[in-house]
């Protein structure tokens, strides 16, 4: 089955690119924007998404500093 | 004296790590895909782009067969220097606290800056003076250090923090102005600017070659 | 593909390239072979319309070990070492993705470099873009500056010098244009003839995809128009990590002598490169397009032999020695896969599986493509529009010096290179904007003394002006950069851009501007080495202004000496003197566009043995240690160049241009005018004193302060601080 990992900055932690997205879009025309926050993201085919949280904890996420979501897509 | 200078694809400075090593002792290169340290009294894990930096900074060369080796090799005492690419492989193979975040200017900056010494009681920083001020290049694109506040508290406590940046030097955004840090006990030394591009007045200043004389003067002592 | 019988047409041959063909293979080319001639018989690859031209430059000289043809040409260093050298442009792949674009070409370059057998040691960049209040021109400049950094950086080669230029013609095409530097052991260069029939054809690298399918003619061979956005799925990814490995695989490959021949795949892919391997070596080449390994499925035939997907390698290989070759790959964890052999056929024959589908005789490739004369023809008045006036005339010195300060093409370079690794591999004796030539040391490659300069020049817009002497003027002042660290030439590569050939004023400038180069080379006694030609460089809004990029690298031996001298002043109480006699002139300067003044039609006549004494006397005062600082006189003129001695130095200087009661205004051209030739150097007064007994020398200043001023102050005191602000305008570019 297909598995889609999103990653994300910890809340709290400073994401430069975030932040040059947010103030970059006003400039372009679209405002009332906020919280904006640049991440990753991951698509494996996998037997169960079971073992995928400990694939983020081991290698495709850094938990000190990134936050990780798995959703299985079919 | 002999120190092994990893090389991982990808790595690219480990030549110049050879030639810094060079200066006090001798040196070879270890190929990532050996287990073996072939006996070497101090390893530095060299700056570059390991494995592309794909994914993230470091975290493809931390499950390597070298870097098993140099785990158990730290856990037995021996002294290890990561440098900038090396700083954040360390640091994502759990050997040094903290992790490396991308600079807040989201570019690669290459400068030379200020760094002063906050431990001299390191095998890379024994032949250093407290607040000695050392002008090496940076850089990087991810060198902007982040630990969290209490870990922070910790290791200012316990002496881990190694190097700071010099005042109005912070380059990157570093918490704390934190250049460089250390492991409990204090063997495994990782830090963001390049000691071994600061080994000779020709090319710019000579002050990083006291980190590579310290290992050598602590294995001969 | 449309209707079959405009195929031709679209692919960019005319009707009589076409008829040629059918002539060459007796019969009508299949889809393939037309789609392989097409990018063979492409500007881009046959130089078709300038191959006549480059006839006239000194392609011979005493340290040339390599010269055209090849990958890349190669200079004798000494201690048995080569040095291999080549700039390319990657000029409308930028204009469509500025970081792709930038980021291949110095993937591209290094290649041409690693081809030759030897290892890349440094980059250097010359580009071009429209003003910089313009949102597109500052796109392009961050997104081509962050490009060459992420290759470049990421690869572990440092990138050590170059030049920015911003002005109105480039605005919807921008110029990218890449140096390389390798070094190598003079037994170890190589060559890309396939040789040895039964021999395998092995490609290396990446797996093929469709990047830049039809890249070479539809992109590199076009106008502009704004369609450009429609073109973007052509454009080539990089992936500097993967050119890494082929790299250190292939100059392990070469050490050990286990190649016959190796050639990189640039433009047009594996028809090019399979196509000159076979020309070179006199052989035929037998390609099965089923062997290459693919990125994607279903890839046609054709798609596989045009596609410019990066990172690739095409080496000729024994079969004793094909293990060895695969253990070295492995190693690397580069792919390896014969695709082919080499035969006694002297056709290319592309096979999918066992069926044929393309035939090809090689020669007719590669050497039967039509050459075109030009037919130059010279303009009644100036094709250019006078540059957008930004100051007002005045005769206030201290405005006009700061507002040429900060201007686009004066300002510190910093925010630029401080985004480029500079120092890997630690030969970097010269950083950035610490001299006028980046020095290179060779101690960790001979044990010796010695170390090379490296200076890229080349200023569209005085060519624009004159195209013969704008030409000499980028050729000497390169050498002038490279006399300021000591450094004797020792050979040169060009990259021609400029516009449509086929229209004569662009004829003209061309046929004119490599008059210049060839005149100027000859007075040097300096053969080029290899180059490029960029053509077509031209949207709605007109040409590109003519911009002929020249790279010169020279020798130095001794790198302490160099690594003394710098643009800086250094010392209180030293001596400010201008060696040569540029005869400045504001015509066509920096100064005259920031006024908005036309541009003239015609620069000063130059003496080219007052430029060479000028030039030999500077080199050997650095070489014997006698100066402390020595700086080209260029952009902006005498006084710019005293103010970036000062910012070097952090120092300041106080000047005396004679009496008074001097006319200022009668001064301007001697204190912001442009010419060749001229440098100012500091140093003790004893210093200057003996080199003023070797060539005349203007002694007008003291090192000291910190303030630029001239005679009580009274028209030019300026602090350093001030200076400094103007000098760091750049950095607003990038925010």
């Amino acid at each position: 089955m297909r598995a889609r990992v999103l990653i994300r900055p910890k809340e709290g932690i400073l994401d430069p690119q975030g932040q040059a997205v947010e103030r970059a879009l006003p400039a372009l025309g679209f405002e009332g924007v906020a919280n904006v926050h640049v991440g990753r993201l991951v698509e494996l085919d996998v037997e169960s998404v079971d073992a995928v949280p400990e694939m983020c904890e081991r290698l495709l996420a850094n938990p000190l500093i990134e936050d990780y979501e798995v959703l299985a897509v079919e | 004296m002999k120190f092994g200078v990893v090389r991982f694809p990808g790595s690219c400075d480990e030549v110049d790590a050879v030639l810094a090593c060079e200066q006090q002792g001798d040196a070879e290169i270890l190929w990532h895909g050996d287990r073996d340290l072939r006996g070497v009294d101090a390893v530095v894990i060299p700056g570059g782009f390991s494995y592309g930096d794909y994914l993230r900074v470091g975290a493809i060369a931390q499950f390597s067969p070298v870097m098993e080796a140099v785990a158990e090799f730290a856990r037995d005492g021996g002294p290890v220097l990561g440098i900038c690419n090396g700083f954040q492989v360390l640091c994502e193979a759990g050997l040094l606290p903290g992790a490396l975040l991308p600079n807040t200017e989201l570019r690669f900056l290459c400068r030379q800056v200020d760094v002063q010494v906050v431990n001299p009681d390191t095998p890379f920083t024994r032949a250093c003076a407290v607040g000695q001020t050392l002008s090496i290049p940076v850089k990087h694109t991810t060198g902007r250090y982040y630990a969290p506040d209490e870990t922070l508290a910790e290791m200012e406590d316990a002496g881990q923090v190694v190097f700071r940046y010099a005042e109005s030097w912070n380059p990157n955004g570093s918490v704390r102005d934190v250049a460089g840090v250390c492991n409990r006990d204090r063997n495994v030394v990782g830090l963001m600017p390049h000691p071994e591009h600061a080994v000779d007045p020709l090319t710019g200043s000579a002050d990083g070659a006291c980190l590579f004389a310290s290992a050598a003067r602590m294995v001969a002592a | 593909m449309t209707t079959e019988a405009a195929v031709w047409r679209d692919l960019g041959l005319t009707d009589s390239e076409y008829d040629l063909i059918c002539a060459k293979l007796d019969r009508a080319p299949n889809g393939l072979e037309l789609a392989v001639f097409s990018l063979m018989w492409s500007e881009h690859c046959a130089y078709k319309h300038s191959k006549k031209l480059l006839g006239r430059l000194p392609v011979e000289g005493p340290h040339l070990l390599m010269g055209p043809g090849e990958n890349a040409g190669a200079v004798d260093v000494g201690d048995g070492l080569a040095i291999a050298f080549k700039v390319e442009s990657h000029n409308h792949p930028s204009a469509v993705e500025p970081f792709q674009g930038a980021a291949t070409g110095v993937g591209g370059i290094m290649r041409d470099i690693f081809a030759v057998g030897a290892r890349p040691i440094a980059v250097l960049d010359s580009l071009r873009f429209g003003e910089l209040d313009s949102s597109r021109s500052r796109y392009l400049l961050d997104g081509a500056v962050s490009g060459i950094g992420h290759y470049g950086n990421s690869i572990g080669v440092a990138t050590v010098g170059g030049e920015v230029y911003f002005e109105g013609p480039y605005e919807q095409n921008c110029l990218v244009n890449a140096m390389c530097l390798g070094i190598a052991p003079q037994e170890r260069l190589t060559r890309s003839a396939a040789a040895g029939v039964g021999n395998h054809l092995v490609l290396m690298g990446a797996r093929t995809g469709r990047d830049g399918i039809g890249g070479a003619s539809v992109l590199a061979s076009a106008e502009l128009d704004s369609e450009d956005a429609d073109k973007r799925p052509t454009v080539q990814i990089g992936d500097p990590f993967e050119e890494k490995k082929v790299m250190e695989a292939c100059l392990e490959l070469l050490d050990r002598e286990l190649l016959a021949s190796l050639q990189d795949l640039g433009a047009a892919g594996l028809s090019s490169s399979s196509s000159e391997m076979a020309s070179k070596g006199e052989v035929g080449l037998d390609v099965d397009v089923s062997k290459v390994p693919l990125r994607e499925p279903d890839l046609e035939p054709f798609e596989i032999m045009v596609s410019e997907s990066q990172e690739r390698m095409l080496a000729v290989v024994e079969p004793a020695q094909l293990a060895a070759v695969e253990a070295v790959c492995e190693r690397w964890e580069v792919r390896c896969t014969v695709i082919g052999s080499v035969t006694d056929s002297r056709h290319l024959r592309v096979y999918d599986g066992d069926e044929l589908v393309g035939d090809m005789p090689v020669e007719a490739l590669v050497d039967d493509c039509p050459l075109y004369g030009l037919a130059p023809e010279q303009p009644a008045e100036q094709i250019y529009p006078a540059p957008r006036r930004t100051l007002a005339p005045s005769d206030d010195v201290a405005e006009n010096l700061l507002a040429l300060l900060g201007s686009s093409n004066i300002a510190s370079r910093r925010p630029l290179f401080e985004q480029y690794d500079s120092l890997v591999q630690s030969r970097t004796v010269r950083r950035p904007e610490a001299a006028d030539a980046a020095v290179l040391q060779l101690r960790h490659d001979t044990g010796g003394s010695s170390a090379i300069a490296v200076s890229i020049d080349g200023n569209g817009r005085r060519v624009a002006c004159d195209p013969y002497w704008g030409t000499v003027e980028a050729v000497l002042e390169c050498a002038s950069n490279l006399a300021c660290v000591g450094a004797e030439p020792l050979g040169l590569t060009n990259c021609l851009n400029f516009g449509n050939p086929e229209k004569p004023h662009i004829a003209w400038q061309l046929s004119r501007s490599v008059d210049g180069m060839a005149d100027a080379l000859n007075e040097l006694g300096v053969p080029v080495v290899g180059g490029n030609v960029s053509l077509y460089n031209q949207s709605g809004d007109g040409p590109i202004y003519p911009t002929p990029v020249v790279g010169m690298v020279g020798l130095v031996p001794d790198a302490a000496r160099a690594a003394a001298v710098g643009i800086g002043f250094r010392e209180e109480g030293h001596t400010i003197a201008m060696v040569g006699t540029p005869q400045p002139s504001l015509a066509g300067s920096e100064l005259a566009k920031l006024r908005g003044e036309p541009l003239p039609t015609s620069l000063p006549d130059i003496d080219f043995a007052a430029v060479e004494r000028a030039q030999d006397a500077v080199r050997d005062a650095v070489r014997a240690g006698d100066l402390a600082s020595a700086h080209d006189i260029a952009e902006g003129g005498l006084l710019v160049a005293i103010a970036e001695c000062c910012l070097a130095g952090d120092i300041g200087a106080r000047l005396d241009f004679g009496s008074a009661d001097v006319d200022w205004a009668a001064l301007e051209p001697y204190m912001f005018g442009e010419g060749v030739g001229g440098f100012v150097v500091a140093g003790p007064p004893e210093a200057i004193g003996s080199l003023a007994e070797r060539i005349p020398l203007d002694r007008f200043g003291i090192v000291g302060g910190d303030s630029l001023r001239v005679g009580d102050g009274a028209r030019l005191d300026v602090p350093l601080a001030e200076l400094r602000g103007a000098h760091g305008r750049l950095g607003g570019a990038f925010s």
